[in-house]
């Protein structure tokens, strides 16, 4: 089995806060993320998918296609973009857009498209929020 | 809840030597090279912690009480040291492989059951070492 990853990146801002709190508890927990206003980050997503490399072609799965699939299913959606109130998972479900949560998100987002291909399947998915600080999914419940 | 996990990266810089009592000198030089001699790197240790997102905060772990939790037990300890004089390494050589041990085992003491999946310790930009427990 081949494991493949392909890089893409994508700006966006965000906030934290459980609406639920208190402005001091949400404060206490998530410090500056939690101002009200939100500040940004240069976030990199990378995919990785699992399977074999087909016979004729060589590839696990076509870059490009991935690529592309990176564009339609999350890019789309989250660069340049403010999360917490134009990303249907954390607008809608007032989901708070941590790294992990983002990972979860992209995942979701992802995993259809792959399975639906055949051949390959996702098998993580991580997001960078700065080269320092990063999260990681493998679609484990 | 799903299972996720959180990564973040920390330097350290630290002098050591590569020497075992238990080789000759000649035999030192021939097995570590220029290692032998003291030098020094700025390692980058990455920690990975595994668990529930958390449903309030969206969180496997807060990062505020992981990099105190870092702070406390290694890069206190080991930042701007040299390797060989800390007690952790009076019995085993300071390479790169027993650092990433001792560093897994000191944080896995530290931080609660089950979170510490790995920790990766980059020498330089081009080698690395990893170690699951």
């Amino acid at each position: 089995m081949i494991e493949l990853t392909r890089r893409a990146t994508f700006s966006a801002s965000h906030y934290y806060r459980n609406e639920a709190w208190s402005e001091e508890k949400n404060e206490e927990v998530f410090g500056r993320c939690a101002r009200r206003n939100g500040h940004g980050h240069n976030y990199t997503l990378e995919v990785t998918v699992s399977g074999e490399a087909d016979p004729v072609t060589g590839f696990v799965v076509d870059l490009k296609w991935l690529k592309d699939v990176i564009e339609d299913e999350v890019l789309a959606d989250f660069d340049h973009r403010h999360l917490n109130l134009e990303v249907p998972e954390f607008a809608e479900k007032k989901l708070i857009p941590t790294t992990e949560n983002i990972a979860i998100a992209a995942w979701n987002r992802l995993e259809p498209a792959v399975s639906k291909a055949g051949g390959a399947r996702l098998s993580r998915v991580r997001v960078y929020e700065t080269p320092e600080i990063f999260a990681e999914y493998r679609g484990e419940q | 809840m799903a299972k996720a996990y959180f990564g973040r990266r920390y330097m350290l810089s630290a002098s050591h030597r590569l020497h075992s009592e238990s080789l000759s000198d000649a035999e030192n030089r021939a097995t570590y090279g220029k290692c032998n001699n003291p030098h020094g790197h700025n390692y980058v240790i990455e920690v990975l912690v595994g668990g529930e997102v958390d449903r309030e905060t969206g969180m496997v772990v807060n990062m505020a009480t992981l990099d105190e939790t870092v702070q406390e037990h290694v890069l206190a300890r080991f930042d701007h040291t040299n390797l060989n004089c800390d007690a952790l390494f009076v019995n085993q050589v300071p390479t790169t492989e027993n650092l990433t041990k001792v560093v897994f085992d000191v944080l896995k003491q530290a931080l609660p059951a089950g979170k510490l999946e790995y920790v990766r310790v980059e020498e330089t930009e081009n080698n690395f070492f990893e170690f699951r427990g």
